[in-house]
């Protein structure tokens, strides 16, 4: 019984420290005057490593949500005679949670995974200790171009996923069942609004790149140098930031539309 | 060399999120420029429009030939002034013709149904800007029910 309490004490001051590490690390990487010029080729490096090479993923997924979204939608809708409402049921289902969630799902594990492992192993063959020795902060070298990239790069990608997307659902609504295209487009501009849906998708994606970069950053930057505690670290990075992003989803939904 | 092909591909992404942001601003949820093809316009005045909208299509027996243009209100009579955007193809219609603002299912979308009139040697062809003079308004279905009861009412 004692071991168990003593067990949940060792968790949470564990957790804590993690927390406290991970806040650590994103000050000293973000500490001071950011200087993209400087580091020009760092940041383009990264934003193409992290953005540009998931742009295959997040196009196939989003155009097959969008379909498969306007199949399912469209046997429900059917039923009631309101096929018309299928556009605006693509396009908010995407704008607002699909394509947000997703896009964070997968951007965890496709870029995120790749950060962590990457810098574990910068840890576990010294590179960032021979920087410190070199006198180049590794938290504004390594850390601060990456964390950036992230954050810039998600909420593009959202932004092309829900546009794809919301182009399957045409494709199957429209040109495959039958959907009246005028219809599909009206009713959509009639329902959807720019601030209310658009806009706060997009404050959700920005949240979400926030957490899964800070999450991949931090557990690679605090894995066990060794290839196993790297192994450990990568899949640590796809469950945590997985829960992450669905915990806040929920609370951000429940600010953002509940009231 | 190979920093400016990343630039060059970092620029084409962010290039494409904009094109998607613009394609959501745009087309979903703003009113878009429609209509690619020949097209002319034909105005008619309801009592009451319903919920017609905009590029809602206008019907010929099921067939979709045109779609709403605008909707304005005239400022005398104070009545819905509707105009229609009748594909070109579609150009012989006598002025004898009735529209009906029409629901698609018990819940679905309204739309304009145009019925096609008579035709005789002193009938005309309605042209780009003539208005449509026999129309039948949306039901109002708070109206029906408020009827029945007045009539149940009575009895």
């Amino acid at each position: 019984m004692l071991k168990q309490i003593q067990q949940l004490g060792a968790n949470t001051l564990g957790t804590l420290q993690g927390l406290g590490r991970a806040t650590l690390m994103l000050f000293g990487a973000l500490w001071g005057r950011p200087r993209p010029l400087k580091n020009w080729h760092l940041y383009m490096k990264q934003i193409y490593v992290v953005g540009v090479l998931s742009l295959l993923i997040i196009l196939v997924s989003g155009l097959f949500i969008g379909m498969v979204l306007a199949l399912q939608g469209y046997t429900v809708l059917a039923k009631f005679g309101a096929e018309q409402m299928l556009g605006p049921l693509v396009a908010l289902s995407l704008l607002r949670e699909l394509g947000p969630v997703v896009t964070a799902l997968l951007f965890a594990g496709r870029a995120g995974s790749a950060l962590t492992a990457e810098i574990g192993l910068m840890k576990a063959t010294e590179q960032l200790s021979s920087m410190e020795m070199m006198a180049v902060d590794p938290l504004r070298r390594v850390i601060a171009p990456r964390f950036w990239a992230g954050v810039i790069s998600m909420p593009l990608l959202a932004l092309i996923f829900n546009a794809v997307g919301i182009l399957g659902g045409h494709l199957v609504g429209v040109d495959w069942l039958g959907v009246d295209g005028g219809g599909y487009w009206s009713a959509m501009q009639a329902n959807v609004d720019f601030q209310q849906d658009v806009v706060n998708g997009v404050i959700k994606s920005i949240v979400f790149a926030f957490v899964v970069t800070v999450i991949a950053l931090h557990k690679g930057f605090d894995a066990v140098p060794t290839s196993e505690g790297i192994s450990q670290a990568t899949t640590q990075t796809v469950v945590t930031a997985s829960l992450a992003v669905l915990g806040f989803d929920f609370v951000l939904t429940a600010v953002m539309f509940g009231g | 060399m190979a920093s400016r092909k990343l630039e060059l591909f970092v620029g084409f992404f962010v290039a494409l999120a904009i094109a998607a942001l613009l394609l959501l601003a745009l087309k979903v949820a703003n009113t878009g420029v429609a209509g690619s093809d020949q097209s002319y316009q034909l105005l008619a005045k309801f009592e009451n429009i319903g919920g017609l909208k905009a590029r809602s299509p206008v019907k010929v027996g099921g067939v979709v030939v045109g779609r709403v243009a605008s909707i304005q209100l005239d400022p005398e009579s104070f009545q819905p002034v509707v105009t229609l955007e009748i594909n070109s193809s579609y150009n012989n219609f006598p002025e004898t013709s009735s529209l009906a603002i029409l629901t698609s299912g018990l819940l679905g979308e309204q739309y304009i149904g145009l019925q096609p009139g008579f035709v005789d040697e002193n009938v005309e062809i309605l042209k780009n800007g003539d208005y449509i003079e026999d129309t039948k308004s949306a039901i109002v279905l708070e109206e029906l029910i408020g009827q029945f009861l007045f009539n149940r009412g009575n009895q």
